[in-house]
């Protein structure tokens, strides 16, 4: 039998409900994994909690009244609220914190039957593409450890390529699932906005923010975010209304009937995001000032792709997303001005880091920030605070708004010509450690095609497509329109079953 | 207009008032609303802003807004936006306060009341829904300050008037008119020492003609006392500084009750940079004209409509109506006492008078119970209107009802208080008056019109109290001729 | 657009955090890079675009999806007046720098 923590989540799941091993069994082995913490991946590991939770599950299995993903081992983002472990969401600022309430999405996967192996590490409060933004050290790529995993959810794709879970949760704002997913060559999913709730995930940007689950394969991610999903009316006001949904129904739809009134799926590619990289669209004769613009390998890797699904049976068009690369000083702007007011509760009152000296309560408040906060968050604090302030809002804020909603409309009109749009989810692979450091525009600039799709609110998703430059994975990203994950799920499923690049794993992975 | 001017100054005064919405559950969680609970045993994971946390907002908050707008007169908006008002204090913990901006839930709207004989009327801005901060202790700790958090996230309406205002008379009638309809449609308990509505007040003075003056704000006013205080020293003061050739500076001040003095507080740097932004967390609250028309149809009758009704129905004079009709309670009361029409007056000016004075002594109100019912003083009323007693006896048996409990009938005759209303009795009586008193019979007939009223009192004097006086004056006149 | 030392202070006041002087300096440079990709912003025509201060404004095909209560689009939703959350003190204070008699205790608030 293939080493238990090869395994994926589906496959744990029927070993389990088959009573072929047990919760407690599969929970050691994972834990014993976590040894050392590889790739400073973990922020917080229990094992007694762990345990007891796998306990309960094996119990629940021997009782006949198990949930779908009994004892399958899940580890969460650092920004979900746990009760039972520490959460810091990466930042100092919440070093040692204890919630007295769990997050939905915590509770849901538990609810699911799933037991959780701690807390994964990630960008601070999640602003960030390449988890060094820690305040608890970077994380590593398993790939090649002197690289970057990606961000803000680091962490999570590094687990779960290591092997050290099967699945775990993690965040998107801005591409923080996508991009990891693809750095890590594993495969994870945005939902459409308002389909997981967002209580109990630390705020970053509120009208961006999603849940969302990072596993080896969709068929995994399927069945994690239809635990994951549904309406949380009672508590969290932007969760959509909408029936909870098995996402697993639509993966076996072959791509030639997969799309409307069963005609081929269509998969639409703009324009602007391959054949010579991402262009301003103020100069289309000016590609922006990331360095080299998106790598050849990368497109290479996107195109062939794009074959594989041709002769799956989906057709492949051009559509166009014209204000697309607005999106960096448009999220940025958005998602800075909602951080800086969302990061307010941090004065050292209530909870979390408080300075040791200050002169007065305005000097405790300063210090308390200052000191709990990192750089990349103050930058985006300094950044929000200022274009919501007064005399500016309109020229930013405002503007930043209306772009946003042409962008919306952009996708609008791009889906009235294809089912699925399909594209890179970075210009490159995993960079090295430290290199943009020094330069934090250069990694807004990186996020040039994963934040169109947040500022729309629609689910996306990343999934391996091969491997680039210095043999680092390359990832592929699927945007579908607002509700049809199962579509995106389903388009990633017989891509998985026709190819093997999900199944590769990190040299170092034994 | 009569506006009276101070010192030659024109004084122009805006309101913008906090009235504490009588919910039971917090605006945007679900922790109770009840006054003095122990610190921080009523401030949930929402209300401490904990991580994670999100508001969900409370229809009866929504509700009461509506009734506050139909209630004025106001536009109830069919979509408004809740926005982030945000600073720094440690009673506000999200380091935000969640308020509307730029689209409030009431727009517009009036309040009118009388000012001595002078109808006013202050029209009002807007009103909009936000939620509370909390509390501040500062006496047992030394160099620091105990927050509690749990009247924070308590639901509020903003209620802010145009700059209508010309006297600290009118302003205190203002807030005194305003104060009644909050608690009158119930959707404020008006319980000022605890914070229920609080008044800040916006004080400019200029030359008659002249544009606005710059303003200073008073603030956190509990009472219509310090109100006055306040706002009379505040004009005197910016006066002073104007006459000494100095210019106001904007500021926030406070009143001290102590020593009835305002003074700025120590200026906020940054004034007023709120960064307001919609809330990301919440979408457009939508009122549809349905929900509207059915606040409107299960509302109480307003007090002024009410008070027309009393002019119209019971034929009182406007001023009883006025009266009768400042609480609910009260006006309920007088309806219980006054169900023989006949006898609306008899009823209001008990209600008003003997009632009410009673009630004053024992400090309280109309709204516990009163101890004489009304249906028992509609009794009483009814025993002085057929002529079984007088109101002298009225009030012993009233004092009675009150301090021992009873029935109105059986009071009476334990007490003996009939009068006496038997005419052959009576003439008989005033037969033997007018014989031992022919001095005063003399006197009368020559024009003294005070040896009638002594006939009058030998004659009570001589039924022993118990004649009716009415009876009593008539058949005097018709024997005096 | 170009933030000066002057702009920093205000900011850093307003967002209460204290910057050393270094910090303030290359937090400075930081922003006005990011500001000078901002600045494209301005040269684009949004006449008559109604700003989308959400995800949920721009849901059109959610109509068929929707249950009766938000039949009218994502409109705020209204919970029911109830005071149902217990009192969860100690729970709720367990990660507070300084507690006493059950408040938070700060340096002393001056008006």
């Amino acid at each position: 039998m293939t080493e238990l923590h090869h395994l994926g989540v589906a496959e744990l799941a029927a070993l389990l409900k088959n009573k072929e091993v047990s919760a407690v069994e599969v929970a050691t082995r994972f834990l014993a994994n976590t040894g050392g913490n590889p790739h400073n991946a973990f922020l917080d590991i229990d094992s007694e909690v762990t345990l007891a939770q796998a306990r309960a599950s094996d119990a629940k299995l021997a009782s006949g009244s198990a949930g779908p993903l009994e004892g399958v081992p899940v580890a969460h983002k650092d920004v979900f609220v746990t009760k039972d472990f520490v959460t810091t969401a990466g930042s100092k600022m919440l070093s040692g914190y204890r919630s007295p309430f769990d997050a939905t999405v915590v509770a849901r996967l538990r609810q699911a039957g799933m037991v959780s192996l701690g807390k994964l590490n990630c960008d601070e409060f999640a602003m960030g593409s390449s988890n060094e933004n820690s305040a608890f050290g970077p994380v590593t790529n398993p790939w090649d450890t002197a690289r970057v995993p990606g961000g803000s959810s680091g962490g999570s794709a590094a687990a779960v390529a290591a092997r050290l879970t099967p699945a775990a949760t993690g965040t998107d704002t801005g591409g923080s699932i996508r991009q990891p997913a693809a750095f890590c060559g594993i495969t994870g999913i945005k939902p459409t906005y308002g389909r997981a709730s967002r209580y109990g995930m630390v705020a970053y940007a509120s009208s961006l923010d999603q849940a969302g689950p990072m596993a080896r394969s969709a068929e995994d991610c399927a069945l994690l975010l239809t635990a994951m999903c549904g309406p949380d009316l009672d508590r969290d006001s932007t969760s959509l209304n909408v029936a909870e949904e098995n996402f697993s129904k639509d993966l076996l739809r072959p791509l030639a009937t997969a799309g409307k009134n069963g005609q081929p799926l269509r998969i639409g590619v703009p324009t602007q995001w391959l054949g010579g990289g991402a262009h301003s669209p103020l100069d289309p004769d000016r590609p922006f000032r990331h360095a080299e613009g998106t790598h050849e390998t990368v497109q290479a890797r996107i195109e062939a792709a794009c074959d594989a699904l041709r002769s799956l049976g989906a057709e492949v068009v051009a559509v166009s997303l014209p204000n697309a690369s607005l999106s960096i000083p448009v999220y940025y702007i958005v998602a800075c001005a909602e951080a800086s007011s969302n990061l307010s509760r941090f004065d050292g009152v209530k909870f979390g880091h408080r300075a040791k000296d200050y002169a007065d309560l305005t000097d405790m408040y300063k210090k308390t920030r200052a000191e709990g906060f990192g750089q990349e968050v103050k930058r985006r604090i300094m950044t929000g605070a200022y274009v919501l302030s007064h005399g500016y809002y309109d020229a930013y804020y405002l503007q930043a708004q209306k772009i946003r909603r042409m962008i919306a409309d952009d996708f609008r009109q791009a889906f009235a010509k294809c089912d699925v749009i399909a594209g890179p989810v970075a210009p490159s692979t995993a960079w090295a450690l430290g290199d943009n450091s020094d330069d934090p525009v250069a990694s807004y600039l990186a996020d040039i095609f994963t934040l169109p799709a947040s500022l729309a609110g629609l689910p996306c998703m990343s999934l391996p497509v091969g491997l680039g430059d210095y043999g680092l994975p390359v990832g592929m990203q699927l945007i579908g329109s607002y509700l049809q994950e199962a579509q995106l799920l389903n388009v990633a499923h017989q891509y998985q079953l026709a190819t093997t690049h999900h199944q590769q794993r990190p040299g170092a992975v034994a | 207009m009569s506006a009276k001017l101070v010192q030659g100054y024109e004084v122009v005064i805006g309101f913008e008032t906090h009235a504490q919405l009588s919910t039971e559950s917090k605006i945007f969680s679900r922790a109770p609303t009840a006054f003095g609970a122990e610190p921080n045993t009523q401030a949930c994971a929402v209300d401490l802003a904990l991580p994670g946390t999100l508001p969900v907002m409370n229809v009866g908050a929504v509700e009461r807004a509506i009734q506050l707008g139909l209630a004025l007169g106001s536009h109830i908006a069919e979509r408004s936006i809740f926005a982030r008002k945000n600073y720094f204090y440690p009673d506000l913990p999200k380091g935000y306060q969640i308020s509307q901006f730029e689209i409030p839930v009431v727009q517009g709207g009036e309040v009118s009341f009388l000012l001595g004989d002078e109808k006013k009327t202050v029209r009002l801005v807007r009103a909009h829904l936000e939620e509370d901060a909390g509390k501040s202790l500062h006496e047992d700790f030394i160099g620091q300050s105990g927050i509690d958090l749990n009247r924070a996230g308590t639901p509020l309406l903003e209620i802010v008037t145009e700059p209508d205002m010309r006297s600290s008379d009118e302003a205190v009638a203002y807030a005194k008119k305003l104060h009644e309809i909050v608690t009158w449609i119930g959707i404020c308990d008006g319980n000022m020492q605890e914070g229920s509505f609080r008044c800040d007040a916006n004080v400019s003075v200029r030359k008659p003609g002249a544009p606005l003056g710059t303003r200073r704000e008073i603030k956190n006013l509990n009472s219509f006392k310090f109100m006055q205080q306040a706002i009379d020293y505040e004009v005197r003061w910016q006066i002073e500084e104007l006459e000494d050739g100095r210019e106001i500076q904007q500021a926030t001040v406070l009143f001290n009750p102590d020593t009835g003095e305002t003074r700025a507080m120590r200026t906020k740097e940054d004034a007023a940079d709120y960064r307001y932004f919609p809330d990301p967390d919440l979408p457009p609250l939508v009122i549809g004209r349905d929900w509207v028309e059915r606040v409107r149809s299960e509302m109480v009758e307003l007090p002024w409509v009410m008070a027309e009704r009393f002019v119209r129905d019971y034929g009182l004079p406007e001023y009883d109506a006025g009266i009768l009709t400042q609480n609910q309670a009260m006006a309920a009361y007088f309806e219980g006492a006054a169900t023989d029409q006949r006898n609306a007056k008899l009823a209001s000016n008990w209600t008003m008078g003997e009632v009410s004075r009673r009630l004053n002594i024992d400090g309280r109100g109309f709204d516990a119970e009163v101890p004489v019912s009304s249906t028992q003083l509609g009794t009483l009323i009814g025993r002085i209107a057929d002529g079984t007693i007088s109101n002298n006896a009225a009030k012993q048996v009233f004092d009675v009802l009150w301090t021992e409990s009873g029935e109105v009938d059986a009071v009476i005759e334990a007490k003996g208080l009939r009068q006496m209303n038997d005419s052959s009795a009576l003439e008989a009586i005033i037969e033997e008056v007018l014989a031992a008193n022919a001095k005063n019979v003399e006197e009368f007939k020559a024009g003294n019109a005070k040896a009638f009223n002594a006939l009058v009192g030998q004659a009570m004097k001589a039924s022993k109290g118990k004649a009716n006086p009415a009876q009593v004056n008539e058949l005097l006149k018709q024997k005096l001729g | 657009m170009s933030l000066n030392p002057n702009d920093i202070a205000r900011i850093a006041n307003l967002a209460r955090l204290e910057l050393q002087a270094d910090e303030s300096v290359r937090m400075q440079d930081q922003i006005n890079a990011f500001f000078d990709i901002v600045a494209q912003i301005s040269a684009v025509d949004t006449q008559g675009q109604i700003p989308m201060a959400h995800p949920l404004d721009a849901m059109p095909n959610l109509q068929q999806h929707l249950t009766d209560a938000d039949a009218q689009g994502i409109t705020l939703r209204l919970r029911s007046d109830v005071g149902s959350e217990p009192n969860d003190r100690e729970a709720n204070q367990r990660s507070a720098p300084a507690v006493e008699r059950g408040l938070f205790l700060v340096p002393k608030v001056i008006e």
